[in-house]
C-alpha cells in the first residue's frame, strides 16, 4: 500500500527493519527449542557443544509421555468426529434459517470461544464431579469437543454461504430427500471446507491444555497437561524434544490443509 | 388485496422451520451441557459452602481480601499493557506487510502465523529457555558485557507479559492487516499528490481507514487476556497473580470450591464490563462517523 | 409418457409487505408450453418454484392433473426443472449427473446407464458421458442439464431463464432445440424468461407477469398485436400509445375514441401502403437514426407535441436518409395494426 507513495526509501528502510525485529520476536522462542532438542547435555546450552538423539529417547522410552501421546491423540480423533458432523449439521440449520434465529443459535454455538477457559475448565470440573466423570476421558472429551464445534463452524459457515444452493434444490427435484441431498451432494462438494475443519478441531484438541489441567489426570492425562506439570517442576531438554515434535506435527497438519485448498 | 392465508401451508412452513432448527440441536446440546450448565454450576458454587449449605460466606471472604484486589488489578495491568505493545509493534507490522507485495506478504504472513501454530507450552518453554538467569539472553548479555549481572527477565512480570505479547501479537495483527490491505492504494497516490507528506498520509489517511481493524484486534486481546491462564502460571513463577491463577490455586490448592467460583464469576463481571465498553466505543464511533460522512 | 395438464388456483405469497404472487390463477394444458414472462420482480421465478415446491405460497391451490401438490415435498413431485445457473453436480461427471435421479429411484445399475445414454444421445451428447462438469461449454452444460431433467421421465417440465447465460447465436440454436425436444416428448412445459423475442419464438401461450400478477394470457400473435393493457404493449416492443383525437381517419371517417397502440414497425411515409380505411398521423422530425435493416424516426405529433416512434423498413425507405430535422412527415397505418387498448375503453 504504502508502495503508492513516491519517494519512500528511507521510511520504508526504517519501517522493514522494525517489522524484521517484531518478526524475530515472533518467531525466536519456537526455533530457538529445535537445536536444544538435539543437545547431548543436561544443560539448557545454545548453541549446544555436542548433539545427540538422547532426549528423543528419553521421551520414547518414557511410559508416561507415550500414554500422553496416545491419549492426546485419541481425544484429538475423538474430538473431530464429534465437532465436525456437529457442526456440520448446526450450520446447515444457520444458513437455512436465517434471521433471528440464526443468529442466536451461531452467538449460543460460538460461546465457548469467548469465555475464558479457566471459568469453562473449573465450571467443567464442578458439573463432572458431581457425576464422578474428572479423570475420565469422557469428561475431556466433552470439554474438547465444545471447544471444537466453534472453530468447526468458523470454517464451514463461510463454505455454506457460497455453496451454490441450487444444487440442493435440484437434488430434491430430482428426488432426493433432506438425508441424501446433504449426505450426496452437500458433504462431497464441502469436502475440502470439511477436511480443513476436521484438522482444525483435532489441532484444538491436540493444543488445548486449560481443560485437560484441570479435568485429565493419571493415565487420562494429556501431552498439555504434562507438558504443563513438567515446566513448573524441571525443565531438562526432554521438553525441548517434545516441543520439536510437537510443532512438527502441528506444521505438517497446518501444510496438509493449505496445500490440499490450494490444489 | 391478498386471500388470506391458508393454515395447514403455515402449519407446513412452521414444520420446515422445525425440521432446520432441529438439525442445530446436538451442537446446542453439547454447548448447552459443557459450556452453559458449568457457568450456571459455578454461579451456584458460589453460594455454596463446604457442606453444600447456602451462605454469601464466599463473597465475604474473597470481596474482603486484599489478594483478590491485587488479582483483579493485575488482570487489568496485564491486559493493558499487553494491549499496548500489540499496538506499538502490530500496527508498524502490519503496514509494512500490506504494503510487500501480495507474494512476500503470503510468505510473511505464514510466518507471522508460525506461533499461532505452535503449542502454547511449547511457546512458553521456549520463553523460559531464553529468558532464565542462565538463559540464551542473559548469557549474550553477560558474555558481551553489555550487563554486569544478569536481568530479571522471567518468573515476575516482565516474562508474563513478553509471554503474553507474543501469544496475541498475531492475532492482533490479523484484523489490522486484512483492514490495511483493503485500503484503497490510489488514495496513497491522490493525497501525496495532494502535496501530504508520507507521515500525514499515514496519520489522516491509512490509521482512520484501519481503525476499524484496529479496534477488533484490540478487542481479540481483550477477550483473551483476561481470562489468561498458562503464560502467568509459567512465566510469573508465582510472583504475578491474575485473576486465573488465584482461581486455580484457590481450587487446586485450598480445595476452595466456593471461593474460587466467586473469583470466576468476577472474571466473568470484568469480561462483561469491558465487553460493553468497547461495544459502546464502537457505537459511539460509528454514529461519529455517519455524522461525518 | 404421459403429461399432465397444470391448474394454479388463486395462489398469493408475500415475503413481509412485499407481494411477490398476488392471487395468480392460470391453467396449463397437458403438453402445452407455456412462457411466463415478465420484468425482474414480476414473479414468474416465484410462480415457477411454488410449481417446484421450493416456494410455499401462502394460500391457494396447485394441481397436477387432478392431484394436488400444494404440500408435496419437492422429491416427490416428479417434476423436471432446469435452473438458470444449470445447477449441474460438479463432483460427478456428465453421466453420474443424468443417472442420478434414476438412482434416487432405485433403478438397476445397467438400465439406468442405458437410459442416461439414451437421454444423452437425445440432446445430441454422445460420447461426452465420461467428462467432468467442468470441461464442458456452456452449451454442452445446458443440454446436460437438459438431459437429467428429462431422463426420469417427469410428467412436468419447468424451465427458469435456461438460456440467459448463453451467448446470442447458441441461444438461438437451442430455443430451437428445446422447442423441438418438447414436441417430441409432448411434455408440458413451463418456461420463465424475461426476454420477449425468447417467449414469441418458442410459445404456445404467454403469460405476461407483472407486479405478482398475471397481465394477459394469450398466443404469441395476440400478446404481440392485441396487448390488453399499457404494459404489455410497451414490453413486447417499441410501442405507440397515442391518445385519442391525435389520429385522423384517411378516408376521412370519425377516428377512434379509444387509446391506440401502434407498433413503431406498423407505419409506413407512402399513403399507398395502407388502406383506405387506416389512420395518419402527422408530425415534424425530431430525429432520425439508421439501424441496419431499419430506420428509426422519431415525430413530434402536432397538437401536444406527443411524440412516436416510427420504424420503416430499409429496403422501403429509399426516401428516409434525405430527411431532414424539423421538416414535416406524414405516418400512415393500416387499420388492422391499429389497436384500441381495453384497459382505456371505459
Amino acid at each position: 500500500m504504502l508502495e503508492a507513495y513516491p519517494d519512500n526509501r528511507l521510511s520504508r528502510i526504517f519501517l522493514w527493519g522494525f517489522s524484521a525485529l517484531v518478526m524475530a520476536f515472533l518467531m525466536l522462542p519456537t526455533l530457538v527449542v529445535v537445536p536444544l532438542s538435539f543437545s547431548a547435555s543436561n544443560l539448557l546450552e545454545f548453541p549446544p557443544r555436542a548433539y545427540s538423539l538422547r532426549w528423543y529417547e528419553t521421551f520414547f522410552g518414557s511410559a508416561t509421555w507415550m500414554a500422553a501421546l496416545r491419549t492426546s491423540l485419541i481425544l484429538g480423533t475423538l474430538t473431530a468426529m464429534v465437532a465436525v458432523p456437529l457442526g456440520l449439521l448446526a450450520c446447515i440449520s444457520i444458513n437455512r434459517l436465517g434471521g433471528k434465529a440464526a443468529v442466536t443459535i451461531q452467538g449460543v454455538l460460538l460461546t465457548p470461544s469467548i469465555v475464558p477457559g479457566i471459568l469453562l475448565a473449573i465450571g467443567l470440573f464442578f458439573v463432572l464431579a458431581a457425576q464422578r466423570l474428572v479423570g475420565t476421558l469422557f469428561g475431556v472429551l466433552v470439554g474438547h469437543v465444545v471447544l471444537a464445534i466453534p472453530v468447526a463452524c468458523i470454517v464451514l459457515l463461510p463454505a455454506l454461504a457460497r455453496f451454490d444452493w441450487n444444487q440442493v434444490q435440484a437434488a430434491r427435484s430430482l428426488g432426493a430427500n433432506w438425508a441424501r441431498a446433504i449426505g450426496g451432494i452437500i458433504v462431497p462438494q464441502l469436502h475440502i471446507s470439511l477436511l480443513s475443519a476436521t484438522l482444525m478441531a483435532f489441532l484444538t484438541s491436540l493444543d488445548e491444555s486449560v481443560i485437560s489441567i484441570f479435568i485429565s489426570s493419571g493415565r487420562n492425562s494429556t501431552m498439555p497437561k504434562l507438558m504443563f506439570l513438567s515446566l513448573r517442576d524441571q525443565i531438562d531438554p526432554t521438553i525441548a524434544a517434545i516441543s520439536t515434535l510437537w510443532t512438527a506435527i502441528v506444521v505438517a497438519v497446518v501444510l496438509i490443509v493449505t496445500l490440499r485448498r490450494k490444489s | 388485496m391478498t386471500a388470506t392465508a391458508d393454515p395447514a401451508l403455515a402449519a407446513d412452513a412452521l414444520r420446515e422451520r422445525r425440521f432446520f432448527l432441529s438439525l442445530s440441536l446436538p451442537a446446542l446440546f453439547i454447548v448447552g451441557l459443557a459450556a452453559i450448565l458449568p457457568i450456571l454450576w459455578i454461579i451456584r458454587q458460589s453460594f455454596l459452602t463446604t457442606g453444600g449449605e447456602y451462605t454469601f460466606g464466599n463473597y465475604e471472604k474473597v470481596l474482603s481480601s486484599g489478594l483478590t484486589w491485587s488479582a483483579l488489578v493485575t488482570t487489568l495491568e496485564l491486559s493493558l499493557a499487553t494491549l499496548a505493545i500489540c499496538i506499538l509493534l502490530g500496527t508498524p507490522l502490519a503496514l509494512a506487510l500490506a504494503s510487500a507485495r501480495p507474494r512476500v506478504a503470503n510468505v510473511l504472513m505464514a510466518f507471522v502465523m508460525l506461533p499461532l501454530w505452535t503449542s502454547i507450552l511449547v511457546r512458553t518453554y521456549g520463553w523460559l529457555v531464553l529468558l532464565r538467569r542462565d538463559g540464551l539472553i542473559n548469557a549474550a548479555l553477560t558474555g558481551s558485557g553489555l550487563t554486569a549481572e544478569p536481568l530479571p527477565l522471567v518468573y515476575n512480570f516482565t516474562g508474563t507479559l513478553i509471554g503474553m505479547v507474543h501469544y496475541m501479537l498475531p492475532l492482533f495483527l490479523l484484523p489490522v492487516y486484512a483492514a490495511m490491505r483493503d485500503i484503497d492504494a490510489n488514495l496513497i497516490r491522490a493525497s501525496s499528490s495532494m502535496g501530504a507528506s508520507l507521515g500525514q498520509v499515514i496519520r489522516t489517511v491509512i490509521l482512520p481507514l484501519s481503525a476499524g481493524g484496529i479496534f477488533s484486534g484490540s478487542t481479540i486481546v481483550f477477550i483473551y487476556t483476561i481470562g489468561f491462564f498458562i503464560t502467568p502460571a509459567v512465566l510469573g513463577g508465582g510472583k504475578v497473580n491474575p485473576l486465573s491463577t488465584r482461581i486455580e490455586r484457590t481450587l487446586s490448592t485450598f480445595q476452595d470450591w466456593g471461593s474460587a467460583s466467586v473469583l470466576g464469576i468476577l472474571l466473568l463481571i470484568v469480561m462483561a464490563m469491558i465487553g460493553v465498553m468497547f461495544l459502546a466505543a464502537r457505537r459511539l464511533s460509528t454514529r461519529n462517523g455517519a455524522a461525518h460522512a | 409418457m404421459e403429461s399432465l395438464p397444470i391448474t394454479i388456483d388463486s395462489v398469493s405469497k408475500s415475503y413481509g409487505t412485499y407481494v411477490a404472487l398476488d392471487d395468480v390463477s392460470l391453467d396449463i394444458q397437458a403438453g402445452e408450453f407455456l412462457t411466463l414472462l415478465g420484468p425482474s420482480g414480476s414473479g414468474k421465478t416465484t410462480l415457477l418454484m411454488a410449481l417446484a415446491g421450493f416456494v410455499r405460497p401462502d394460500s391457494g391451490k396447485l394441481l397436477l392433473g387432478d392431484r394436488d401438490i400444494t404440500r408435496l415435498a419437492p422429491n416427490k413431485r416428479d417434476i423436471g426443472i432446469v435452473f438458470q445457473n444449470y445447477a449441474l453436480f460438479p463432483h460427478m461427471n456428465v453421466l453420474a449427473n443424468v443417472a442420478y435421479p434414476l438412482a434416487l429411484r432405485k433403478m438397476p445399475k445397467a438400465e439406468a446407464r442405458r437410459r442416461a445414454l439414451d437421454t444423452l444421445a437425445r440432446v445430441k451428447l454422445e460420447g461426452l458421458s465420461e467428462r467432468n462438469i467442468a470441461a464442458l461449454s456452456g452449451g454442452q452444460r445446458q443440454r446436460v442439464a437438459l438431459a437429467r431433467a428429462i431422463v426420469f421421465e417427469p410428467r412436468v417440465m419447468l424451465m427458469d431463464e435456461p438460456l440467459s447465460a448463453l451467448d446470442k447465436n447458441l441461444r438461438e440454436t437451442m430455443q430451437y432445440e428445446i422447442r423441438r425436444l418438447h414436441d417430441d416428448l409432448g411434455i408440458t412445459t413451463i418456461y420463465v424468461t424475461h426476454d420477449q423475442r425468447e417467449a414469441l419464438i418458442m410459445s404456445d401461450r404467454i403469460a405476461v407477469m407483472n407486479s405478482g400478477r398475471i397481465q394477459q394470457i394469450d398466443t404469441p400473435q395476440r400478446i404481440y398485436d392485441r396487448p390488453s393493457t399499457r404494459f404489455v404493449a410497451e414490453f413486447m416492443g417499441e410501442a405507440n400509445i397515442v391518445a385519442p383525437g391525435l389520429v385522423r381517419r384517411i378516408d376521412g371517417a370519425d377516428a377512434s375514441r379509444a387509446t391506440l397502440m401502434i407498433r413503431a414497425e406498423s407505419f409506413h411515409l407512402d399513403e399507398k401502403l395502407v388502406g383506405r380505411d387506416g389512420i395518419a398521423l402527422e408530425g415534424t422530425l425530431r430525429a432520425k437514426a439508421f439501424r441496419g435493416e431499419n430506420w428509426l424516426l422519431t415525430l413530434a405529433l402536432d397538437g401536444g407535441g406527443q411524440e412516436v416512434l416510427v420504424c420503416i423498413p430499409a429496403a422501403l425507405a429509399s426516401g428516409c436518409g434525405e430527411l431532414a430535422t424539423g421538416q414535416r412527415v406524414t405516418a400512415y397505418a393500416p387499420a388492422a395494426k391499429v389497436h384500441p387498448l381495453p384497459e382505456t375503453i371505459a
